[in-house]
């Protein structure tokens, strides 16, 4: 849980912001609040994942610092998601090292999970620098290898993510409200990032200027990721069902599908990434800067290498660049529970139980 | 510190009305400095601390229900001052009030439609998004993209005044005093409001009690120094727009959030426990601002506000917790009055409170009778434990004592004769309109109707 300092700090806060109001236009977290008269430490979860973490309030707050009341609404609510995202993370001893040094731990996870594959595929005799230029994937990883690991991570990462969902959902204490009719313009909200344009025009991305570009940056990402997936399923579902073996056809739909998918995760997370440097320091959220580039750096090395593993797959270096690309996804898959990815889960449901209330 | 250069036209102050006139003169061809007082943190002087602005309307439009006259808006503007007001000048604010919305949205202001404020202003009143802070930080951005030239810490620590014409000003800069010359100068520095010492003059020992709602730099230096040069003065030094605050507010700069609406849901007793004026008059946004001055005739300058459990979730939380206690008495020892008079004004009071149907959004038919003072509407019974209690101050925004301006918001002189090149804008002027009362987001009218006018008329005199 939150500590208690953290949370009577949340509650300075929100309490002058709920005397206040100015701000009721600007996104769903002052709506939210301005529904209570309290504030716990439940209050302060669900208010953290309905905040984007823009500074429009920052900027049009009377009081903020230097100010003696001290009111930064997004870097309150920025710790709050730091420390509950870290009590939420299963197994937590894993949650807490991405959190506190998660680039290097991510950078060490890839370095083990590289050399495991390499050694494992070396062990079994498989070639992997000659190439016969067959683009024979399999014979360098086998199938059954790769469904096996595969297969073993993703169950490991649904059950981490699935305990993480339930104590956040116990946490932000959604239950008490949720209702069906919360799920569709929690959806709406969610897939067109309506709240980071929520007043009309585009928020502030960093300092007071007003770009669509983490918008559409994070659009890329999203939508990027969302059609690696499909990909990867529509390959699958080729594969177990119709009998059809990869490598696939430059015009087939897991190519097309995973080049497009591709596209939009080198260019969002790049996008990101740079915005990130130009952010105002005052908005908070600095703790997570290494397991937040580890997350966009991931999803930027699987599209680079899943490209280059297309474009290369008849040359010689496809054997390496397979195993390159395998641990890549093998990392991002790991870490996909302790890392940036889960906002996604708890804003949406944030996003329900906002539109339940 | 590099050398300043001669401008056309300087504007003291940087809050709504001096951006309004820098912008204005600026769009004209004026060369332009804006010397603000406080620190970039704590630019806008009142400004940075309200919310709307009040304006005339022939139909309804994006932001704003209804409609609101020009003849609607005088009289409402007539009604909280009593009668007798300077027309002419009351008449160029409303008529001017509904062109403005326009040009503030050009300048990239953006408005919001009222929601959930207690104040029921959706009709009369545009509101910015995000506030007073969020509008100054947009006329600040315009500034810089225009080139004008603005200084923060900029003291003006005197006008040099000659025959009704300033040739210079003395602007104390990162601890140096400098000399700006410029064409035309826009005096838009508010009032007094947060100079104690004057305060005191005005108010006596009264005025230690006061809390400055607002920005602590309003300390008046400009328009004393105008006053010592001549200018004719306009307004009672004690009049000002002041409202009921919580005791227990800071000083300063406690801002909006430090206000009780609470009044009109239950009585408000002094340090007797006793009542003194009829809590549910009017509708709260046409009775909130006389509460600073009821207060502050009250002994010790402090009055308590007590509601119970019926209403206790009615109005807009303070930031400050109320004080609960289950019975009267309990409360009175908690706020230290006299228990035995405190139970005596209630039960008094719950004697007289006649069967009516509450409806807190109209003057409803819930009074009592046989009182003095009686309460004439939203009267209820408090006999629902537990008890609230919010200690009460008076919370002074901003004082009326200013310079007398004429249409063109040149200042006058005492001998009658405009000054030369000296315009007023904003709160320093107010007292031309404003004799005692206040009407919500008025003050942010005179600021851009008059701040406009000036920066037009700076930068024509400049251009001469």
């Amino acid at each position: 849980m939150l500590p208690d300092d953290l949370v009577r700090h949340g509650q300075h806060v929100l309490t002058v912001c709920n005397a206040c109001r100015y701000c009721e236009q600007y996104c769903p977290v002052f709506p939210a609040l301005e529904k209570r008269r309290t504030f716990n430490a439940a209050d302060l979860t669900y208010l953290a994942n309905l905040c984007h973490n823009c500074g429009e309030c920052l900027y049009a707050c009377q009081f903020a610092p230097p100010h003696e009341f001290g009111i930064n609404v997004p870097s309150l609510l920025a710790e709050v998601r730091t420390r509950s995202y870290e009590a939420q993370a299963w197994p937590s001893t894993l949650g807490r090292a991405f959190r506190r040094n998660g680039f290097r731990t991510g950078l060490a996870a890839l370095a083990l999970v590289f050399s495991a594959l390499l050694l494992a595929t070396i062990a079994n005799g498989q070639a992997i620098a000659s190439s016969d230029g067959s683009a024979n994937f399999y014979g360098v990883i086998s199938h059954g290898a790769m469904v096996t690991t595969f297969g073993a991570v993703s169950l490991f990462v649904l059950l981490a993510l699935a305990v993480s969902s339930i104590r956040f959902w116990r946490d932000a204490e959604v239950g008490t409200v949720v209702a069906g009719r919360g799920i569709g313009p929690a959806m709406r909200d969610a897939l067109t990032l309506r709240h980071l344009h929520g007043s009309g025009s585009d928020c502030t991305s960093n300092l007071e200027v007003r770009m669509p570009w983490r918008r559409w940056f994070h659009h890329c990402t999203f939508y990027g990721f969302a059609l690696c997936f499909a990909s990867t399923t529509v390959a699958a579902i080729y594969h177990s069902v119709f009998g059809w073996h990869a490598p696939y056809a430059y015009s087939s739909l897991p190519v097309l599908l995973g080049a497009a998918g591709g596209f939009g995760l080198l260019v969002g997370p790049l996008g990101l990434a740079a915005l990130r440097q130009t952010r105002d320091p005052v908005l908070g959220g600095d703790e997570t800067h290494g397991v937040d580039s580890l997350f966009l750096a991931l999803l930027f090395l699987t599209s680079l290498t899943g490209l280059a593993l297309l474009v290369l797959r008849h040359s010689p270096a496809m054997g390496i660049l397979l195993v390159v690309h395998l641990a890549v996804v093998l990392v991002l898959l790991l870490t996909l529970p302790y890392g940036k990815f889960v906002h996604g889960v708890y804003r949406l449901l944030a996003l329900v139980r906002y539109h339940s209330e | 510190m590099q050398e300043i250069p001669e401008y056309d036209v300087a504007v003291v102050g940087g809050g709504n009305a001096a951006l309004c006139a820098a912008i204005t003169a600026r769009r004209a061809g004026a060369t332009v400095i804006v010397l603000e007082r406080a620190p970039r943190d704590f630019r806008g002087g009142n400004s940075r601390h309200t919310r709307n602005f009040r304006c005339s309307h022939a139909a309804p439009g994006q932001y704003l229900t209804g409609t609101y006259t020009e003849d609607e808006f005088l009289s409402d503007l007539r009604s909280v001052n009593g009668g007798s007001i300077d027309e002419s000048l009351a008449r160029i604010a409303i008529q001017r009030s509904a062109s403005c919305p326009e040009w503030m949205a050009r300048e990239g202001v953006r408005f919001q439609a009222a929601l959930h404020g207690t104040l029921q202003l959706g009709r009369t009143n545009l509101f910015f998004l995000g506030g007073g802070k969020a509008l100054m930080n947009t006329y600040y951005a315009s500034a810089e993209r225009l080139g004008i030239d603005v200084f923060y810490d900029a003291d003006v620590v005197d006008l040099r005044m000659a025959a009704g014409r300033c040739d210079s000003l003395d602007v104390r800069i990162a601890g140096r005093t400098q000399t700006i010359r410029a064409a035309a100068v826009v005096i838009a520095s508010g009032g007094f409001e947060a100079n104690l010492g004057w305060l005191r003059e005005a108010w006596g020992d009264v005025a230690d009690n006061f809390i400055v709602r607002g920005t602590p730099y309003n300390t008046g230096v400009p328009l004393k120094r105008m006053l010592e040069a001549g200018a004719q003065p306009i307004g009672d030094p004690r009049e000002c727009h002041a409202i009921a605050v919580d005791a227990r507010a800071p000083k300063f700069d406690g801002g909006i959030v430090t206000r009780l609406d609470c009044i009109p849901f239950g009585i408000v007793v002094n340090a007797h426990g006793q009542r003194f004026y009829d809590e549910g008059e009017e509708v709260w946004p046409k009775r909130y601002a006389i509460w600073g001055k009821l207060i502050a005739r009250q002994p010790g300058q402090i009055a308590y506000s007590i509601v119970d459990a019926k209403t206790a979730d009615k109005f807009m939380p303070s930031v400050f917790p109320p004080i609960v206690a289950g019975s009267i008495g309990e409360l009175a020892k908690l706020i230290t009055l006299p228990p035995a008079s405190l139970e005596t004004t209630v039960e008094t009071f719950n004697r007289a409170v006649r069967p009516g149907t509450l409806d807190l959004s109209a003057l409803d038919d819930c009074r009592t009778e046989g009182l003095t003072p009686n309460k004439t509407h939203w009267a209820q019974r408090l006999d629902a434990p537990p008890y609230w209690a919010y200690p009460l101050r008076p919370g002074i925004t901003f004082t009326y004592l200013g310079l007398t301006v004429n249409a063109q918001t040149r200042v006058l002189m005492s001998n009658g004769q405009p000054a030369a090149n000296v315009y007023a804008a904003g709160e320093v002027m107010a007292g031309n309109i404003l004799l005692k009362g206040y009407l919500a987001g008025f003050g942010m009218t005179i600021g851009t109707v008059f701040g406009r006018i000036a920066g037009e008329e700076a930068a024509r005199h400049a251009a001469r």
